[in-house]
Order: C-alpha cells, then sequence, then structure tokens
C-alpha cells in the first residue's frame, strides 16, 4: 500500500514533499484500516458464536481453529504443493487466454474487416458457458493438464477481448482530426492517440480476465484432478475437513485479491492522467 | 502573388432532395503575414471554409491555392486550432506540444522550450491537461500548431468557449505571437469587437448562401483600444453590414 504515495507526488518540490507524503501516509492508513473493520467484526462474532457453541463446529468451524489448520498444512508442505500447481494452471491458462485475447481484440479493433469476419462468431462462442464445454474438454484432452489449461484459457480470453475491442473503437473522433491536422504516420497514431485512450478499457479487461482465469481454475480442479488447491477443498469435502476446505477457500480470496491489487497498482500508475470522479 | 488564393469556391449539403447552398462563389486573397477574421450568424458556413482550407474537407468544387500549389488535404503548412483546445489528456504540455515529433531531438527540444515561453507556460512543462485552466490548454493548442511552423494558422473560433477576462488576455497574446511569427492568420469568429480588435481586414459573411458580402480592411495602429472613438467607428460599419443582411433577409423571407 505505501507504494500508491509515490505516484502521484512527483511533481511536487522536495521541500514540501516530506510534509505532504507524511499526510497521505496517514491518510493511506486510514482508508486502509476501514477495510478491515467489518471483516474484522465479522470474524470476532463468528469466533465468539463458536466457542460458546452456539454453530456447529463441522458446520462452521471457529477461525482460530481454520487458522490452526492452515499453519498445520502449511508446515507440513501440503499447502505450498497444492498451491504452486494451482498458480501455474491460472497463470499458463491466463497467459494464453488473454495475450490472445488482447492480440485479436487489437486486430479487430483496428480493422473493419476483420471485425466483420471473426467477430460474429467469436460473440457465439462467447455466450457459450464455461462449464458446459467441461464435458468436450475431457473428450478431448483427458483429465490431464491441457483441458485445464485451455478451460482457463476460454475464460480469461473473453474480458481481455470485448473491453480491447471497445476501448479502441471508443477512441474520440475529435482526437483524430487532430492527429489529421498534425500529420500524424499510422504508427503514431496508434501509440499516440489510440493504446493510451484505449488503456482504461484494456486495463479493466485484464481485471476482469484474471477474475475468470481463477473462477475457471476452481471449475477445472472441481472436475477431476489429483493436486491443486480445489482438489484439496474437493479432497477435504469428502472426509468432513471442514476447516480445510475454509483454508482453500481463503487461499483462493488472498490471490484473488492480490492479483486484483497487483493490476490496479498499474491502473494507478499508468492512468495518472484521467480526470475522473473520486468519490 | 498572395500567399493563399480562394477562386470560385461553392459547396452545397445534400439532405434528402433538399439542397443547402453552403458556400457560395467566395473568393479571397490573404497576403503573407496577414492577419484576417472572418465573421457571421451561425450557419453561414465560415466554419465550412476554415475546414477547406485546413483540407479536412476536400467535398468542393473551385480552387485554394497555397503559394500557388493546390490544397489536396491537410498538411503541416496549414495550422489549425479548435474551438476547444483537443489535447491529448494523457500526454504533458511539452509532449502534447511535440506530438509526433520526439522530444529527444535537440532542435525540437529548444522549439517546444521556445514556444512554452512564447504562450507563457514556463514551469507547466510536465503538468497534464487536467491541471490546466481552458485558457492555459488552448494557449497549448497554439503552441502545438506553431511548432509546425505553418505559413498560415487557421483558428476556428478558439476563443469562444472562454470568459471575456482570459478572452481578452490571450487576444493579447496571440498579437504577440503574430508580431513575433508573422504567421498569417485567418481567425473566425463570431465576436464583433474580436475581429475588429485582431485583424488587418475583417470578412464579413452572410449565410444562405454563404458569401461573402463585404471585406472591410481595419488600418488601425497596434496595439489598439476598443474604447476609442475611431475603433468605435469601425464597429458601427460592422454593424451596419449586418442590419443590411436583416434586412435583405426580411425582404427575402417577406416574398418580396
Amino acid at each position: 500500500m505505501e507504494n500508491q504515495t509515490t505516484i502521484s507526488i512527483d511533481n511536487i518540490k522536495p521541500s514540501k514533499q516530506k510534509r505532504i507524503s507524511k499526510k497521505k501516509d496517514a491518510r493511506q492508513l486510514t482508508i486502509f484500516i476501514k477495510g478491515f473493520i467489518l471483516p474484522l467484526i465479522v470474524i470476532a462474532i463468528w469466533e465468539l458464536a463458536g466457542k460458546y457453541e452456539l454453530i456447529s463446529a463441522t458446520l462452521l468451524p471457529r477461525p482460530s481453529a481454520i487458522f490452526t489448520t492452515f499453519i498445520e498444512l502449511a508446515a507440513s508442505g501440503a499447502l505450498t504443493g497444492h498451491l504452486e500447481i494451482s498458480l501455474w494452471r491460472a497463470l499458463g491458462g491466463f497467459a494464453l487466454g488473454g495475450g490472445l485475447g488482447l492480440l485479436i481484440g487489437l486486430l479487430v479493433g483496428f480493422n473493419q474487416n476483420m471485425e466483420q469476419t471473426i467477430d460474429p462468431t467469436l460473440q457465439m462462442i462467447r455466450t457459450i458457458p464455461t462449464l458446459a464445454v467441461i464435458p468436450l474438454f475431457i473428450l478431448w484432452f483427458g483429465f490431464g493438464e491441457a483441458s485445464k489449461i485451455l478451460l482457463i484459457a476460454k475464460g480469461a480470453f473473453f474480458p481481455l477481448y470485448v473491453n480491447t475491442f471497445l476501448g479502441i473503437r471508443g477512441v474520440d473522433s475529435k482526437l483524430f482530426a487532430v492527429a489529421k491536422v498534425l500529420q500524424f504516420s499510422k504508427w503514431k497514431q496508434i501509440t499516440l492517440l489510440i493504446l493510451p485512450a484505449a488503456l482504461p478499457n484494456i486495463l479493466l479487461g485484464l481485471r476482469l480476465s484474471m477474475g475468470t482465469a481463477w473462477l475457471a481454475l476452481v471449475a477445472a480442479e472441481l472436475m477431476g484432478s489429483s493436486e491443486g488447491v480445489g482438489y484439496m477443498i474437493m479432497d477435504a469435502r469428502q472426509f468432513s475437513q471442514t476447516t480445510v476446505v475454509f483454508v482453500g477457500i481463503i487461499i483462493f480470496a488472498v490471490f484473488g485479491k492480490l492479483s486484483d491489487s497487483l493490476v490496479r497498482l498499474f491502473e494507478r500508475k499508468l492512468l495518472k492522467w484521467q480526470d475522473n470522479y473520486q468519490g | 502573388m498572395a500567399l493563399l488564393e480562394i477562386n470560385q469556391l461553392y459547396k452545397t449539403f445534400e439532405k434528402g432532395k433538399e439542397t443547402t447552398h453552403v458556400l457560395n462563389d467566395i473568393n479571397l486573397n490573404v497576403q503573407s503575414g496577414e492577419f484576417i477574421t472572418i465573421i457571421g450568424p451561425s450557419g453561414c458556413g465560415k466554419s465550412t471554409l476554415l475546414k477547406a482550407i485546413a483540407g479536412l474537407d476536400t467535398e468542393y468544387t473551385g480552387e485554394i491555392k497555397l503559394e500557388g500549389q493546390k490544397i489536396a488535404g491537410t498538411s503541416i503548412n496549414q495550422g489549425f486550432i479548435f474551438q476547444e483546445p483537443r489535447l491529448f489528456p494523457w500526454l504533458t504540455v511539452e509532449k502534447n506540444i511535440a506530438g509526433n515529433l520526439s522530444l529527444n531531438k535537440p532542435s525540437v527540444k529548444s522549439d517546444v522550450k521556445k514556444l512554452i515561453k512564447l504562450v507563457r507556460l514556463e514551469g507547466f512543462e510536465k503538468a497534464y491537461p487536467k491541471e490546466l485552466s481552458g485558457g492555459m490548454a488552448q494557449r497549448v493548442a497554439i503552441a502545438r500548431a506553431l511548432l509546425r511552423k505553418p505559413k498560415i494558422l487557421l483558428l476556428d473560433e478558439p476563443f469562444g468557449a472562454l470568459d471575456a477576462f482570459t478572452r481578452s488576455h490571450l487576444q493579447e497574446a496571440l498579437l504577440d505571437i503574430w508580431k513575433e511569427e508573422k504567421t498569417s492568420m485567418i481567425f473566425v469568429t463570431h465576436d464583433i469587437d474580436e475581429a475588429i480588435y485582431l485583424a488587418n481586414k475583417v470578412v464579413i459573411m452572410s449565410s444562405r448562401p454563404g458569401a461573402v458580402q463585404k471585406v472591410i480592411p481595419i488600418d488601425l495602429p497596434f496595439p489598439r483600444k476598443k474604447s476609442t472613438t475611431s475603433f468605435q467607428e469601425f464597429r458601427h460599419l460592422v454593424l451596419s453590414e449586418f442590419e443590411k443582411v436583416d434586412e435583405l433577409e426580411l425582404i427575402n423571407s417577406a416574398g418580396i
């Protein structure tokens, strides 16, 4: 969170910088703390309710019990093993699907011919739910890594494709007139005008794409595998180890949030020129 | 030879069965270093004329020549300032001015620096457009157009959206630039004071069809004062031209 403060103050004179950054630090801290208020209250009530046996330990184990299980799993090395394989799958699928989505989104955005030939087909494929193609992927690629990575790739492709396309087509035509008057070459038009103007949409697509990659990862690992966080959850369910299920869920939540924060950090760095309502 | 020659320029818009004559037999010469203002009611085609000179619009009959060469499209010879600054919001002031030219080139860098000084924006080189006021942003747009060293600068109601104080400040700034750079200017406006204050020649256009009604040379010395009687005399002259138009239109619409 600290690196947020260093971004927007580089225009200010160094003498003032210290004072302002201190003030900013304090404000950032309160914003950071504000985000924790609600979860902390929920956890406190939950813990107390478990302690006084108001809720069943098998259905809803206490946070402290979940934490103990987490430490045990981490210490035994089982957790890192599952996590590692899950991360590789998510990353591989996301890189493949998201990369293609960005590339084809750019192509279709820049070229009307491409749009007319490719976009209708892609839009049709987009409406097929990712879960519905699981049986087909298993038939084609078996239970191995290929079917999982491809499933994640399918999920990650469309948010980036749609948003990249949208971003390029949303460029203000008034700025194109400026580029024409100033005699921009085609290349300069792309690098100085179209790509920067489409960047907010592309980054949004990136965030959504990462979200669906996580979603598809869980679906892929639940459908049948022998390792990964999704497998760990399914396995624990069979033995009624609710605490392990919770550990798995929380790990998904934490990594989902971390990846999202990373893109938002990019957004803040790359889109500092934006002049939007801050709430 | 005049710098810019416009000969028998006609333009029509066709919408369904109706044909509107936007520009009707426009003939106009601009000498090198001259400051021309074009004034007329809205819809008289003054912006259309400016876009044709810029090369943004080539759908017309007749010819427009710059230094004897027919204008076929946009080029760096014709600078254009829009009513809004139209800066790229993701580029800093200096990068907006440089545009497609690289600031890594020493010649570009020093030219940009000179222009930033000329439009009095020192200290704002690294600022983003969102941090600028409307007047400052329009000054950036002027610097951006001047960097390409245009033979003629075309300005389409550039100060129309600004408040009165900023506007008169920018009028003075533009005159300073004109004196310094000796760039020929064609300035479209609907403000009579502005037209007289800036120009060597005021071109009055009438509407439907858009045509040049009268060209009034303004031989007042610079710097001009809007409150002087000689300025006011020119004001009356321009106003009486507009009243003639009104009478004509009344007669036309009455079917006499």
